[in-house]
Order: C-alpha cells, then structure tokens, then sequence
C-alpha cells in the first residue's frame, strides 16, 4: 500500500534526533495503543478464556462452583432443547441469508446508472438498521397479529392467509426471518453499492467494447472484484444470524415470556435458550459450555465457507 | 450490448437501434423505480405504523382494516407511559451512557488508529493484526464470565459496565488508521515536531482538528450502537430507575401487554430521535461509513 512510502518520509526527519530522543519517540505509539490491549485483556480476553474453564464447572452464581468436567458437554450433547435451538438458529442464518441477495440486486440497481434519487432510496434502506431492535419488534409483534395484524390484512387482499404468525408453530421462525430480512438488507445494500461504485467503469466499458454481454460481464468482471465485499457481509451475517437474540425473544413474550421462543420453542434461537439458563435458571456453567459449543459453531460455518465459496476461483 | 450490432450495419439502422435502445432503458428504468420505491415503502412503512399506533389505543389498533392515519388517544397513552416507568429517566439514561461512551471511544480510538497510521514502531502490523482478529470472535462466548466480572468489581446496576469496555475498540480504532493514513499529511507531523511539540500535544492540537469528517461518522456509529444496545444491559441493570430505552421497552412489553399503543408510543421515543439524527446526516454518515468499509478489504 501506499502506507509504507509515507512511513518512510515519516522517518527521515526522526534519524535526524539523538538516541535518547529516538527511544522517547518510539515509546508514543505504544502509549497510544495501550488502551485497547489493556481494555481488551480485561474485557474481552478475560471473559472468553474464563468461559471454557467455566463450562467445565457447575456453578449457580451463588454457592461454590464445583468441578464436573466434561458432564456440560455432555448433558448438551443430549439435550434435545439445545439441538432444537441451534436447528432454529442455523434455519434463520440459511433463510435470512436471502438479504444478501436481494442486497446484491438492488445495489446493482442503483449503481446501473438506469435510476436517479440514489441517494434517498440508498437512505430509506438503511432506515430500519438504525432503529432499536427491541422497539422493532414490539412493532412488527401488532403487524403480525392474526385477526387484526396489518400483514395478515395485506395477504387477505390478495386471497392468502390468515397466517398466525405468533402463535402457529409452522410460521414462527418465518416471522422471526421476515423481520431479520426486514432489518438487515438495506445495510447490506449500502456496503454492496460502495463495492461496486468502487470498481472502475472503464473496466465495464472495456468489456462492452470487446463484445462483451451483462451476463458476461456480471459474473466475469463484477461478481470476482465484489469478493471480498461479499466475503465480509457473509460473515457479518453469520455471525449476526447464529447470535440472534432480541427479534426471538421479542417477538413471543419479551423477557416475561413462559414459552421462550413460541409454541413448541419453534423460534428459540441458541441465545434465547443461552439467556434463560443463565439468568433464570441460573445455570452459568450450563450456560457457558453453550457459548464454547456456538462460538465453535460459529468458527465451523465461517471455515467452511472460506474453505468452499471465499477463495473459490472466479470460474 | 446493442452498440456493437449497430456499429456493423447502416447508419439509419444505428439511429434506429439507439432511438430503441433509449425507449427500452426508459421503460426498464420505470420498472426499477417500481421496484425501488416499493422497497423502500416496506423499509419505511413500520415506523409510520408505530407513529400511527402510539396515538391509538388497542381497540382502534385491532380494527379492519388497520388503521392508516394518527388518532386521539396520545394523551393517554402517554400518561400510562410515565406511569408505568420513569420513561424520561430512562431516556437520560440511556443519553449519558451512550453520550459519554461515544466521547470516549472518539477519544480512544483517534488516538489509536493514528499510532498505528502514522508512526513506524516494532511489531506494528503484528499487533495490528492481533487486534483485527479479536474482531473476528463473537461476544456470546464472553457474555456470562462478562456478566461475573461486573458482579465482583462491584458494577451490577451501575453505568459503568455499558461505558467503559470497549471505549477502546478494534473496530474504531481500524476505522481511525484507515481514514488518518489515506488522508493526513506527514508534513503536517513534521512541522509540527520540527516546532518541538511533542507526540500527543500533535494529536491533540494537529491530528484532531482535521480528522472530524471520520470522527462525526464514528461517532453517529458509535452512538447508535449503544443506543440501542439490549442484551448487556437487560443483564446489568436490575433498577427500572437505572434501565436505558431498550431494557425499559422490554419491561413496558410486559406491564402493558394489551394496550399496544403504549408499547409503540414507547418504542417511538426510543426510536424517533436518532432517526432524526440519521435523517439529518444520511448523506455524510453512509458515504464514511462505506469509504471505511471497502477500503478495509
């Protein structure tokens, strides 16, 4: 990069200082950064390593932990909530995973030249990111209802439904989806539009010069150099998708609920089952062998999608 | 694609192709502005919704068809609102918390990102590169020894867990060195050292001033976040006195389970003032917010 040309000018001038001076300078940068390493080790570092020595224990917050080494592990391995769980929140990651493309479209829209206004509709996109999920939910809980839900109202006009979003097994995770998708495909525009507004259009013109067809040029020259772009939000929505929280628990009952994630805990994503072991059956050490095994799941899903898509060549 | 079949025949053809050409990419051009505009009506359409529904009580909320324009009853939701909860102390709170912990980050992060722009020191891209990867990792696995830790440094119903980590962020601190290496001059070090200043009185009094375009985008970054924050401080604070916006709506879910236009008069406060605040500064936070992104690739 053009970074290290201007480190190099940076340093002339400082050769020009004694050593004292030299080793005073060099200790700035280090200063500067400190914070974050100490903050981080506090923080971040602490908390993650203390959650694999955790799952090793029984603990209820209160009483001494007790040591049963593997017996989380296995009792998670058996636990048919858990498997549910994490089947629910793996769903959500597939289905929701639609919002990238959907993304993809309507930044290539946008950036086809075909279209004025980019802006307004770029900002209208990003509307529901910058809202509070909580509140989101509690929105979309009343667009949902069965009898008067405006959702239901809409499909009716068109001779569909009524759907009991809410209450009927079957359309839990679904409603949990829409409003995912809802939320996050407007984000994803806005990163895909500035990836491709940063591929050069002489390349475009070059190729059209040469004969080339959209279809040609979409899956040679733009879906190559957006890689990267791509890369980066499929990660972001693994990570997001897998760590679902708010919509689910919002959506059946809020932190009162008796039924977490809806009838037959249809929508109780691994988060929501995580919450309440934790802090209503006070489980830590239950509940912190969950984090290792979803942070694992978590580091599986990213590997292989490096593994067989991110590098994959431009065929 | 229609120009090359034009350039090989007769040049009354080619106007003829152009003039169809032209016609096609209007009439396709309606069609994405259908398209378009219907999206951007669904992204749009729940906030009215909610405005709609905070001025209605539940009886004209569950009506057929759903009511489409604002009706009487703000008055009185508004009065069960206060009723229910310190609703205006809890949007203090949740003021102060992300307030303060925006200036810190601003202040951190800066600081941060311009160490690792602009100085050339042993094991930089090292520890640069530690720090990405801490991004990589996901909070889930920290969040019950993070609830413990609060609990035995004595923090549980304080402010001080919800300002304090992450004041010195991966995430920031990357923005910061990608905005400050691609865009401060080294001259301006230079001449400021050449005058005897030292390193951070140049941060404070050189670097600052002209990086704020990136520092105004983290910080509307930095502040939503927090703003709108849940599962951290649902765990934390246990005094409705002390919940912010989120962990409060939460709470309002619970006291007025059927009156849904308290819930969403709620959910307005909550949401209202930082759409405004997005509303207003759309423009410059989307175009720095994807400078960071794609210059990070």
């Amino acid at each position: 990069m053009a970074q290290g040309t201007l480190d190099a000018r940076a340093g002339r001038p400082a050769a020009k200082l004694s050593t004292m001076q030299q080793v005073r300078r060099s200790l700035w940068p280090y200063l500067f950064i400190a914070p974050f390493f100490i903050l981080f080790a506090i923080f971040g570092l602490f908390p993650y390593l203390y959650a694999f020595l955790l799952s090793f224990q029984e603990w209820d917050g209160i009483s001494p932990s007790r040591w049963v080494g593997l017996e989380n592990y296995s009792t998670l391995m058996s636990d048919a909530v858990w498997w549910k769980a994490l089947y629910n929140s793996v769903w959500l990651l597939v289905v929701t995973s639609i919002n990238l493309v959907i993304a993809f479209a309507l930044a290539f829209i946008l950036n086809s030249g075909l279209v004025r206004f980019k802006d307004i509709y770029r900002t209208a996109f990003f509307m529901p990111i910058v809202a509070s999920s909580v509140a989101i939910a509690l929105v979309f809980t009343t667009l949902f209802g069965l009898n008067y839900g405006l959702v239901n109202y809409v499909l009716g006009l068109v001779g569909l439904g009524p759907i009991d979003w809410l209450q009927d097994a079957r359309w839990a995770k679904p409603a949990v989806a829409l409003v995912v998708i809802w939320r996050y495909f407007g984000w994803n525009t806005v990163i895909y539009l500035a990836g491709l507004q940063s591929i050069s259009t002489d390349l475009y013109e070059a190729a059209r010069v040469d004969g080339a067809r959209w279809r040609d040029i979409f899956f040679h020259i733009t879906l190559p150099l957006m890689r990267p772009t791509i890369t980066f939000t499929v990660i972001l929505s693994i990570i997001g998708a897998l760590q679902l929280f708010e919509e689910p628990l919002m959506l059946f009952g809020g932190t009162a609920s008796t039924s977490p994630g809806g009838t037959d805990r249809s929508a109780l994503t691994v988060l929501v089952y995580l919450y309440s072991t934790a802090f209503q059956y006070v489980e830590f050490g239950y509940a912190a062998a969950m984090s290792v095994a979803l942070f694992l799941v978590i580091v599986v899903f990213s590997f292989l999608y490096y593994r067989f898509l991110g590098s994959a060549s431009e065929a | 694609m229609a120009t090359t079949t034009g350039r090989t025949t007769v040049s009354t053809v080619e106007t003829r192709g152009a003039d169809r050409i032209r016609a096609m990419d209007r009439f396709s051009s309606v069609i994405l502005y259908i398209v378009l505009t219907g999206v951007a009506l669904v992204s749009a359409f729940p906030f009215w919704w909610m405005i709609v529904a905070s001025t209605r009580r539940s009886a004209t909320i569950l009506s057929t068809p759903p009511p489409l324009v604002p009706g009487t009853a703000l008055a009185l939701n508004y009065s069960e609102l206060v009723t229910g909860l310190p609703y205006w102390r809890n949007t203090f709170n949740s003021l102060f918390v992300s307030l303060s912990h925006t200036i810190l980050v601003l202040f951190f992060c800066s600081l941060g990102g311009y160490a690792f722009a602009k100085f050339r020191f042993p094991a930089r891209d090292q520890l640069f590169a530690i720090m990405l990867a801490t991004m990589m990792i996901p909070p889930v696995l920290g969040i019950i020894p993070s609830f413990m830790l609060m609990r035995w440094l004595g923090w549980i119903d304080s402010y001080l867990p919800l300002i304090v980590p992450g004041v010195a962020n991966a995430f920031g601190i990357f923005w910061m060195r990608q905005y400050i290496s691609s865009s401060v001059p080294d001259d301006l070090m230079d001449a400021a050292r050449i005058d005897g200043a030292h390193e951070f009185r140049i941060y404070w009094n050189v670097i600052l001033p002209i990086i704020t375009p990136a520092l105004a985008a983290l910080a509307i970054f930095t502040f939503m976040g927090r703003w709108n924050e849940f599962f951290f401080p649902l765990l934390i604070l246990k005094d409705e006195m002390n919940y912010t916006l989120p962990v409060a709506l939460a709470s309002l879910q619970n006291l007025y389970s059927s009156e849904q236009g308290v819930q969403l008069l709620g959910s307005t406060v909550a949401i209202l003032p930082i759409m405004i605040v997005f509303l207003l500064s759309a423009r410059r936070f989307m175009a720095g917010l994807t400078a960071g992104a794609v210059k990070g690739m």
